[in-house]
């Protein structure tokens, strides 16, 4: 096993010997990605100077300080529609084909500061929007584990990117299950953060209310220390929260969980895979196995969330793309004649079709006469979900649920059908109209030799105890690999 | 056939915060375009407004200065419309939950007062400038006035004559600056009014209203309403009927053309910003910010006509302006004299501001100043041609008033030898003077006492002269 492979913490140590470098880390993740890159289309910019340059100051760093933190020299990959100065960023769209920030999203600039190295920018679904990856101009995000299917999405660059080692861990983000689910797909571990935990600042907003940023990575400790890295209270998003400043790294062993663990009925009927159904139930008797008690739960609202989440997510997106206009920055048809046709060409060349429709839906949604029927309904169906969710947890610590009905689906194969790609989101949006804490890690493997995820919900700011189970699941189930890696 | 004109005004008035009202940049005007922006007020992705917690308390000082009831739990809204001056392509403002609501003023018609109902002050960001230049094809974006906050003041159609109009819009102005949130410079934008208005015969029902937007002058408003009203009330007797629509007044023609109708009206799509949490405004906050407010130009004047017995026209003038009634209250202080200042400062002081609008901020010459000039005056320690010499002086290079008497010798002469030596002078070089007086000519007496007081520079109480001068022409 390659040492770009390890885990953050197997690294760390390395370093802290000097036994490899930043400098060597970073050059054999380069040389995997110029080998791998095209096979599984993870990356849309690579910036291999820039990674070169911060190693070789996180390498002295290393050398020199003491106090340091564990993701120093550390390469990662961030999602396309996370800022970073000097380097394009381009949400997957034409619209932004050629941007570069002069800043620096908060999180990103928390882990560059902690000395972790930039490879490049991942690939998405165009503006976030999507559950395949296959909605981006730079071409669809292939599975490691078979290309031939989709990383899943929106984050699928990032999960993609970590299941097939072209970087130690990566940032993704998170608006109905754009972490959790190609987590899932890509047998990696993916973290939706408590709403507020992590600043959004430099985030492209896809839906404000329910977007967050959050780690993926190889296995849970890496998830805690990555999240250690980028959260906390930020002045520049005022959604984010005061005063949660906790070690998520310490205590994870702790085996003994002393735990009650709800199963939702609802999230376990008709439409669910059978192979995901059993290697969830699996890893369910592993927390038992660690001291958890089970007990079945109920959301008798699952069946609203899917068009709650769609109805809200789409209004606000209508809004937050309409800064992109053609005139500051950005895409400008240059046969525009007035400006009403500015707006038209620009926005009608600059955005794929995922994008416009959710834009017009969106703008109708919020437009006279059916704002009362459907924002502000779906608001009202929000607010009893979140209600839902809050009542489980007078009686569990956290519900353990599938991610996702299937396991990675074959490219193309729901491309054609954008209904049925929605509501493949059911068991994740929850998380998001609620604000609550989700993670997902890999606990087997289907008939296809696809890895399936588990989804663990917690209460807010509960990302600990979360982690602890998962941690306790990934223990028991080992660590999954890619097919492809093991012929490699 | 004579109709009611009804009236509501809305009012925008940039709020004087240091910075902007979701980011560090500076508030100023004037700055070279483009050069007081940053991520967040250009909406680039993903840079996030955070709230200036200054401009919801300076919007708060208005509202309470207004008489309104300030809401405890307040949130922002985003207001929906593609143009280029506005970069997120939504207006940060406040829909269905303004800041401050329920208030009034009363405004001076003439020394009546009249109460006009505030229905809402809330808080919403500026916009940038479009600036049109001949040099170039299309139009230029300056950003820099994105972000500035703002507060618009919805009156209720209260206001029922085009001077009310401008009498309201007047007060509004003044109670701003009084209450220092705003500098409501009005040729620099930062205070602008929407025009609501719509006529009706006695006793019907309200007729439909148009709403004429972009009026920056305290006449504008009145040359507006005044016209709309005219075109309004022509249209209802030639037996039309009035087209609800937005119209923008141009000043220099002096009329208004449609700008769109109902049918056009834009679709605003108000939700709540989800950026921003609620701001949340504890009731001591609201109480330490009502203690902290100055006394209202209406209560002064009411003060100084009741209490001091200065004219209304006088008191309604000195009162438009906070540092002048201020200057006023601090010379009244030290002179103890209302009157005499009120005298001085509709005349001096007055003629000063008309060369001068910011005479009081850039001079020297300050109420205590004055009120020492005005005291030594009243005392007849120095002649009213010296005190206006010594506030020419003390407005121009500055300096003490007393050292300025001093140093010039302005005191009034009172040595009665002094005095005497210069009657005596006098009548010995005029003796055709004096025995024209003792044969009962008034006249020469006048002309006597000119000499004299000649004699003594002009520097001597006129009183004292007379009687010392009437002393000497009988004693011989």
């Amino acid at each position: 096993m390659s040492i770009i492979d390890m885990t953050i913490k197997e690294t760390i140590d390395l370093l802290r010997r000097r036994e490899t470098s930043s400098r060597e880390l970073t050059e054999l993740a380069l040389e995997r990605i110029r080998q791998e890159n095209s096979r599984i289309n993870a990356f849309i910019t690579v910036c291999a100077d820039v990674a070169l340059s911060q190693a070789e100051a996180a390498d002295k760093r290393l050398g020199t300080e003491d106090r340091i933190s564990p993701l120093c020299g550390i390469p990662m990959g961030i999602k396309d529609n996370l800022c970073t100065r000097g380097v394009r960023t381009t949400c997957a769209s034409k619209m932004l084909e050629q941007f570069i920030p002069p800043y620096d999203a908060t999180a990103v600039e928390r882990l560059l500061s902690s000395g972790s190295v930039l490879l490049g920018k991942l690939n998405m679904d165009e503006f976030g929007m999507g559950s395949s990856s296959e909605n981006s101009i730079f071409g669809s995000v292939r599975n490691p584990w078979d290309t031939e299917r989709v990383a899943g999405g929106s984050s699928g660059g990032s999960a993609a990117a970590v299941a097939s080692g072209l970087c130690s861990f990566a940032l993704g983000s998170d608006t109905g299950g754009s972490i959790r689910q190609p987590a899932s797909f890509c047998g990696v571990v993916g973290l939706k953060p408590t709403y507020g935990l992590v600043s959004r600042y430099g985030m492209a907003a896809f839906a404000s209310s329910m977007d967050q940023i959050g780690p993926i990575t190889r296995d849970v400790t890496d998830c805690a220390l990555v999240l250690n890295g980028i959260a906390g209270h930020d002045p520049r998003d005022s959604t984010t929260v005061r005063g949660i400043g906790e070690d998520y790294s310490h205590g994870l062993e702790q085996d003994e969980l002393q735990i009650r663990v709800g199963l939702p009925k609802e999230y376990f009927g008709s439409g669910l895979d059978e192979d995901v159904k059993n290697a969830v139930y699996k890893a369910v008797s592993m927390l038992e196995e660690a001291g958890a008690v089970l007990g079945e739960s109920s959301l008798p609202t699952t069946d609203y969330a899917v068009e709650a989440h769609f109805i809200i997510s789409s209004s606000e997106a209508s809004s937050n793309l309409a800064r992109y206009d053609g005139i500051r920055y950005g895409y400008q048809n240059a046969n525009a004649k007035n400006l009403e046709e500015l707006y038209r060409l620009s926005r009608g060349d600059g955005f794929g079709s995922g994008v416009k429709r959710r834009i017009l839906l969106g703008t109708h949604i919020l437009s006279a006469g059916y704002r009362d029927q459907l924002y502000i309904k779906a608001l009202r169906a929000r607010k009893m979900i979140t209600d839902d969710f809050m009542k489980n947890f007078e009686s569990f610590d956290l519900i353990a649920t599938p991610v996702y009905p299937e396991t990675a689906f074959r490219l193309g194969e729901k491309s054609g059908n954008p209904l049925e790609m929605y509501l493949g989101d059911i068991y994740t949006v929850g998380a998001n109209l609620a604000g609550l804490p989700a993670l997902v890690v890999p606990c087997g493997l289907d008939r296809k030799g696809l890895p399936i995820g588990i989804q663990l919900v917690g209460k807010p700011f509960s990302e600990k105890l979360l982690l602890r189970a998962g941690y306790a699941i990934e223990q028991r189930v080992g660590r999954l690999k890619p097919k492809t890696k093991c012929q490699g | 056939m004579e109709y009611e004109i009804v009236i509501g005004l809305e009012i925008h008035a940039e709020l004087k915060t240091r910075t902007k009202m979701f980011c560090n940049c500076r508030n100023e005007f004037g700055a070279k375009p483009n050069t007081l922006v940053c991520p967040v007020c250009l909406a680039m992705p993903g840079a996030l407004p955070a709230m200036n917690r200054t401009a919801v308390e300076y919007a708060i000082r208005a509202g309470l200065a207004m008489n309104c009831s300030i809401s405890s739990f307040t949130k922002m809204d985003r207001k929906n419309y593609f143009y280029p001056d506005l970069p997120r392509a939504y207006q940060i403002s406040q829909y269905d939950r303004p800041l401050c609501y329920d208030g009034y003023v009363d405004i001076d018609v003439n020394g009546q007062y009249k109460r006009i109902g505030i229905e809402r002050i809330h808080l919403e960001e500026d916009a940038g400038k479009l600036i049109h230049d001949a040099c170039v094809t299309g139009s230029l974006v300056d950003y820099n006035r994105c972000g500035v906050p703002l507060i618009e003041i919805v009156s209720r159609p209260d206001i029922s004559s085009p001077e009310e109009a401008r009498i309201f819009l007047e007060t509004i102005k003044t109670i701003l600056e009084y209450v220092e949130v705003s500098d409501c410079k009005m040729q620099e934008g930062s205070l602008r009014a929407d025009v609501n208005l719509s006529v009706r015969k006695p006793g019907d029902l309200l007729g439909t209203r148009t709403e004429m937007k972009n009026i920056n002058s305290l006449h504008a408003v009145q040359r507006a309403a005044q016209a709309e009203a005219d075109r309004q009330a022509a249209i209802i007797s030639d037996g039309g009927s009035i087209i609800q629509e937005t119209r923008r007044w141009d000043d220099s023609r002096g009329e208004s053309y449609s700008m769109r109708n109902k049918e056009e009206a834009l679709d605003y799509r108000f939700f709540p910003e989800p950026d921003l949490v609620p701001v949340v405004i504890e009731k001591e906050r609201i109480e330490e910010i009502r203690k902290d407010l100055p006394e209202l130009p209406t209560s002064r004047k009411d003060r100084y006509i009741n209490d001091f017995g200065i004219p209304w026209y006088d008191a309604q003038l000195i009162t438009q302006s906070r540092p002048l009634a201020d200057m006023f209250e601090t010379a009244v202080g030290v002179c103890g004299n209302p009157k005499l200042v009120s005298n001085w400062i509709m005349t001096d002081i007055m003629r000063r501001i008309n060369e001068d609008k910011d005479f009081l901020s850039v001079s020297s010459l300050d109420g205590k100043k004055l009120g020492r000039v005005l005291d030594l005056l009243h005392k007849g320690d120095i002649t009213p041609n010296s005190a206006k010499e010594i506030l020419d002086i003390l407005a121009l290079e500055g300096g003490d008033p007393d050292a300025i008497i001093e140093k010039r010798g302005l005191k009034v002469q009172r040595d009665e030898s002094l005095i005497a030596k210069a009657v005596g002078e006098v009548l010995d070089q005029n003796p055709q003077a004096v025995a024209d007086y003792r044969s009962g000519k008034e006249k020469a007496f006048g002309f006597l006492m000119g000499r004299t007081m000649a004699a003594l520079k002009g520097r001597a109480d006129p009183a004292q002269v007379r009687e010392m001068l009437i002393h000497h022409l009988n004693k011989q």
